[in-house]
């Protein structure tokens, strides 16, 4: 568990926005480095092959993205401060005010709105638009500023691992740095039947990574390893909740990408009870991940995914409790061998 | 002393509105350099930089204490601490933003957001009714550390930016602080039109209380109130702003004293320091307002240095504006 925590926090500190994953890719290498086969995709995907104890009769993929939200430099204007758009799904209200770093140097920065004793009324009361936004890294001209960043890179939130309570963290990135924690912690540990783990980029812009290497891997299941909205927050109650910390990962029937393998959902549940394990289904179809872009992949893939309930996804302060970091990884190497065994 | 180390230090001490104890130790201990007499009284630091000499005018120098932050208001049974402000806080900066709670001992937290896969198309700017804090504690934890009336702060530590700028989730009014601290290193050992008193005041940001009970209790001639004032930033009026890294704003306002404000221009053309105007049209919304008509009534002026995204966890000074403001502040001081 300690070791699962502890690559997570470092894999937490790496930047890595979609289409910039190398940093996150060059971590994980150094993790697994001699003990399985790997190879890095045109895309940048991370392909490895874990030989096991025995081969089984059909392949299974175990896939994470290590791609995270965050900005695109689009423009440098006259007075050095960085027009920028998202990538990615973020609520500019959880970007304004916070600081950031910008490009592979990590040049610090923050990202600026008009002083709200400026704004009018309406203003107030409505997001920003990404147009009112901007990165400045104190640079007085355009100039000035292109000694620091260029146009096309990419900006990250402030990487800030904080532990909350007794089992909590608060961090950036947890989406889905948690899952190829888990990915590489199956390697170091070995499995039981050969495996192919699949670190994949571009999922936060449209599932891309995960097309190309799904058509390559050819698997017959894939298990896709995600972090997911928990709603379980003050003054939400219900259904609306979709999952909660502490209770276990998360094993979805549908979400807005997938329905998910019928068999491999009842399989989940089937192994918990057994095992006595903590485990939740999301009360909301909402949200979705790479297994919608692997079940269509090739003649079909059969395919479920393990998330761990994750609040405040997609901003610098995204929170999980490590309980349910280490009931999924539990989860995912029963399911993984039952999936190998069946 | 170093401008930059002073400004971080102050800024990274925590005293939101009513809640200064953190940054008043702090500016206490850095005052009692320059005024060893120097008091923490009533919620204001205060000391006066020599004895009090007959017949010379009295010269209050006031940077606020305090900092925007918020205020416990409940703990919920499941854990989560409802909240209210402190001072004027945008609210669109609210949700996933890092705090820190300072009970019986720090919390580290952050305030509740509803995540864009669930809220189609954004849940809207949050009322602090709507929204609270995450601690990832029970409530039963929680309750035996956070109460409420506990202050909360932005969970945020400075940066240094390209050239001299700063970013840090206090610098209104710290950087304010610290410029008055460096003119009284600057004026060590010389001679003084003025008997000088220094007062870091509390609840600026809720209406400048602690100024109205300082300016009552030091009774000043002349007072200058350092503060922050708006620099120009994508999306603010330039008309209406000052320009980082270009001098001290010096104030002209109907509610201020004509006479010290084109004192304060001439000394910094005589001394050549680099200086810009802020013109406004009536109260400037800062101490100013209550020195100058505390008990008979101070010729006061505003010194502000320019500062963007004022009242968020990054805001951005220059240093190069707090050492300019210091100097200001010594050669207007100073016996010619």
């Amino acid at each position: 568990m300690e070791q699962l925590r502890t690559l997570l926090r470092s894999l937490c500190a790496v930047n890595g926005v979609s289409g910039d994953e190398s940093a996150v890719r060059e971590a994980v290498i150094k993790e697994i480095d001699g003990l399985c086969e790997y190879r890095t995709d045109p895309l940048g995907s991370l392909i490895c092959f874990k030989k096991g104890r025995k081969t089984p009769e059909k392949k299974l993929m175990i896939c994470a993205h290590m791609d995270e939200v965050g900005f695109i430099i689009t423009y440098i204007r006259d007075d050095g401060t960085l027009a920028i758009a998202p990538v990615g799904g973020i609520d500019p209200m959880v970007a304004i005010g916070r600081q950031v770093r910008v490009g592979s140097a990590a040049v610090p920065g923050v990202i600026g709105s008009k002083a709200v004793h400026n704004l009018s009324k309406e203003e107030r009361e409505k997001a920003p638009e990404w147009d009112a936004l901007y990165i400045d890294i104190g640079a007085d001209s355009r100039e000035e500023a292109e000694k620091y960043v260029a146009i096309g890179d990419c900006a990250y939130f402030l990487p800030d691992f904080t532990e909350l309570g007794e089992s909590r963290v608060r961090s950036k990135a947890i989406d889905d740095r948690a899952g190829c924690a888990m990915m590489i912690r199956m390697i170091q540990e070995g499995v039981e039947y050969d495996t192919w783990f699949v670190f994949n980029v571009q999922e936060e812009i449209g599932l891309r990574g995960s097309r190309a290497s799904a058509f390559s891997v050819d698997p017959d299941f894939a298990l896709v390893l995600e972090s997911t909205t928990a709603g379980d927050i003050d003054g939400v109650s219900g259904q609306k909740r979709v999952c909660a910390l502490g209770k276990g990962p998360v094993v979805g029937f549908m979400d807005r990408s997938t329905v998910y393998d019928r068999e491999l959902y009842r399989l989940a549940f089937d192994t918990v009870e057994k095992a006595g394990l903590p485990c939740q289904t999301k009360t909301m179809i909402a949200g979705g991940n790479d297994a919608g872009a692997i079940h269509i992949t090739r003649g079909g893939i059969r395919t479920l995914a393990v998330s761990l309930p994750c609040r405040y996804l997609h901003s610098a302060s995204c929170v999980i409790d490590t309980a349910d970091l280490e009931s999924s990884y539990r989860l995912v190497r029963l399911l993984s061998e039952k999936v190998q065994e069946a | 002393m170093d401008i930059k180390d002073t400004v971080i230090r102050l800024s990274e001490a925590y005293g939101a509105s009513g809640r200064e104890d953190g940054a008043a130790q702090l500016a206490l201990e850095m005052l009692r350099e320059y005024c060893p007499d120097a008091e923490y009284i009533n919620g204001n630091v205060t000391g006066f930089t020599g004895k009090r000499r007959e017949g010379r005018p009295l010269l209050v120098l006031d940077a606020h204490l305090d900092q925007i932050g918020f205020i416990v208001t409940a703990v919920t049974d499941d854990g989560f601490v409802k909240f209210s402000n402190l001072g004027g806080i945008d609210r669109r900066l609210l949700p996933a933003q890092p705090v820190v709670i300072h009970g019986t001992r720090p919390v580290s937290g952050v305030i509740c957001s509803i995540p864009p896969h669930l809220s189609k198309g954004g849940a809207g700017v949050p009322e602090y009714d709507d929204t609270a804090i995450d601690t990832g504690m029970t409530g039963e934890e929680l309750r035996s550390i956070v109460s409420p009336g506990d202050a909360v702060t932005f969970d945020v530590k400075c940066a240094s930016l390209a050239g001299e700028r700063l970013t840090g989730g206090a610098l209104d009014d710290r950087c304010g602080m610290a410029a008055i601290l460096y003119a009284l290193d600057l004026l060590k050992g010389c001679p003084t039109k003025y008997d000088v008193a220094v007062i870091f005041s509390a609840q600026e940001e809720l209406g400048e209380r602690g100024a109205a009970i300082g300016a009552y209790a030091l009774d000043a001639d002349i007072a200058l109130a350092v503060d922050v004032s708006f620099a120009t930033a994508p999306g603010e009026d330039p008309e209406k702003c000052g320009v980082l890294g270009k001098g001290p704003m010096i104030g002209i306002s109907p509610s201020l004293s004509r006479e010290v404000t084109n004192d304060l221009i001439d000394t910094a053309k005589t001394a050549g320091i680099p200086w810009q105007p802020e013109v406004m049209n009536g109260l400037t919304s800062t101490n100013a307002d209550r020195y100058s008509v505390a008990r008979e009534g101070a010729k006061t002026c505003t010194v502000s240095i320019p500062l963007r995204n004022m009242h968020t966890p990054a805001e951005v000074i220059d240093l190069t504006d707090v050492e300019l403001t210091g100097r200001l502040i010594a050669e207007y001081i100073k016996e010619a």
